[in-house]
């Protein structure tokens, strides 16, 4: 296999089709993201966004195309497991057990991950601004405070790609400034983003690109 | 501090985190074993037959009970995981999604299999059954009640997400869960009137090392089809 150039993309999308049920979303769907870039898919509601994202973190199978990380096919069988060590995903739905206490949910996921979490889940509670409620059940809190311990996932260990799913959704101003400000963090610091958002995200360092689906 | 790394932690990551949220909501985790009871409690009454029929059919009655109670409590298996976004992150895990589904059978087994041998001393008694018969009957849940949930779980697993599925979750888990049922019967039936139980359990137990060997492969398989 020849060794990619330092400049490789991590995450290519090549000519990309999704479909929910009969319907066909979008085709010809192709970017690149680099190291410290964030790419954005816009476009109206039911044009895609969502499940385009679920096919670049592997969750849906692509009508057409291939999403590639690090050069190698990761939208095929067998696909390669262990890329998904280096992604993590924010979806419309938080995965943020009501039963649990925010606490709890974040240990549950980095043992699920596999625990090699550099960062501790109280210390991303905290980063997230829910020290104070890290030990309340999650169903006594606010939808924005859900969100924010789904965020808090997110730095439990150093992923390279994070995808969200309209990473704002439910938040209040400081929210969405500290979505801003983590994506900033994670693209100054050399990772890659895939988002998707109602309101433009501003982030302080890196380039954004816009990817436009649907109206094909 | 410790974090687990290997793949075990993770299994057992999901049997906690299932068995702990269960216990925050007592009257749903009792809603099967409850169910269980009354049906059982109210065959006697509603047939209105004698203690010599009684002994006669109440094994067959129990284990209905019981294949009932698993089947409603299955309904629910994955069902809030896949509505909260739980799934997507337990697919989205490095470990196989087999792995995970037998932590969620397992913690479905503590949950329910559990309290249904518990209960169903009581409900010996309610169905007059030979205090003989005892020990076969528990020795009969104990490897008829994990073979319940794991391949109820497939049922579960490939109706999550199918609209109407209530529906279709008893049409896809009866078959599966029958044998079960033909066999726990048996036994009961063979202890109660004196005579040796082994084989139905040798069977039992057989279906249940079939069941845990295909089962968690089966249900990983079909939650990771499920979820797109």
């Amino acid at each position: 296999m020849p060794r990619l150039p330092p400049e490789a993309p991590l995450l290519g999308i090549e000519d990309l089709a999704g479909r929910r049920g009969d319907r066909l979303l979008f085709s010809g769907l192709s970017a690149a993201v680099a190291a410290g870039e964030a790419l954005r898919l816009c476009g109206p509601n039911g044009c895609g966004k969502t499940t385009a994202l679920r096919i670049v973190c592997g969750l849906l199978r692509p009508e057409a195309g291939r999403v590639r990380w690090r050069g190698r096919i990761v939208s095929e069988p067998p696909g390669d497991p262990g890329w998904r060590r280096e992604l993590a995903f924010v979806g419309h739905h938080e995965a943020i057990k009501d039963t649990l206490t925010p606490l709890e949910n974040l240990h549950f996921a980095r043992a699920l991950r596999g625990g090699r979490a550099p960062r501790r889940p109280a210390e991303a509670l905290e980063r997230v601004g829910l020290a104070a409620e890290r030990d309340a059940l999650t169903r006594e809190l606010s939808a924005g405070q859900r969100r924010r311990a789904a965020l808090a996932r997110l730095l439990l260990d150093e992923s390279v790609l994070w995808v969200l799913d309209e990473p704002a959704a439910a938040l209040d101003r400081d929210g969405a400034g500290l979505v801003e400000s983590l994506c900033s963090e994670h693209v100054a610091a050399g990772g890659a983003l895939v988002f998707t958002s109602h309101q433009p995200l501003d982030l302080a360092s890196g380039r954004v690109r816009e990817l436009r689906l649907g109206g094909a | 501090m410790a974090v687990p790394e290997s793949a075990g932690g993770a299994f057992a990551a999901v049997v906690r985190r299932d068995v702990r949220s269960a216990l925050r909501r007592p009257s749903e985790a009792v809603t099967p074993v409850v169910f269980f009871v009354v049906v059982a409690a109210v065959f006697p009454l509603g047939t209105g037959i004698g203690p010599a029929t009684l002994a006669a059919v109440g094994p067959g009655a129990l284990w209905i009970a019981a294949l009932l109670a698993a089947l409603l409590s299955l309904d629910r298996l994955f069902r809030e995981d896949l509505e909260d976004g739980s799934l997507d992150q337990l697919l989205l895990s490095p470990h196989p999604p087999a792995l995970l589904a037998a932590g969620r059978i397992t913690a479905h087994w503590l949950l329910t299999g559990i309290p249904l041998l518990v209960a169903a001393v009581p409900v010996a008694v309610l169905l007059a059954l030979p205090a003989r018969a005892l020990p076969v009957l528990l020795g009969a849940l104990a490897l008829g009640t994990p073979t319940l949930s794991l391949a109820g779980a497939i049922g579960a697993a490939l109706t999550t997400g199918v609209r109407g599925r209530s529906l279709l979750l008893p049409l896809i888990a009866l078959p599966l869960l029958v044998p079960v049922l033909i066999f726990g019967t048996l036994a009961v039936r063979a202890a109660a009137i004196g005579v040796s139980a082994a084989g139905p359990l040798y069977l039992l137990a057989a279906l249940l090392a079939l069941a845990l060997t295909l089962a968690p492969f089966a249900t990983g398989a079909a939650l990771a089809v499920g979820a797109e």
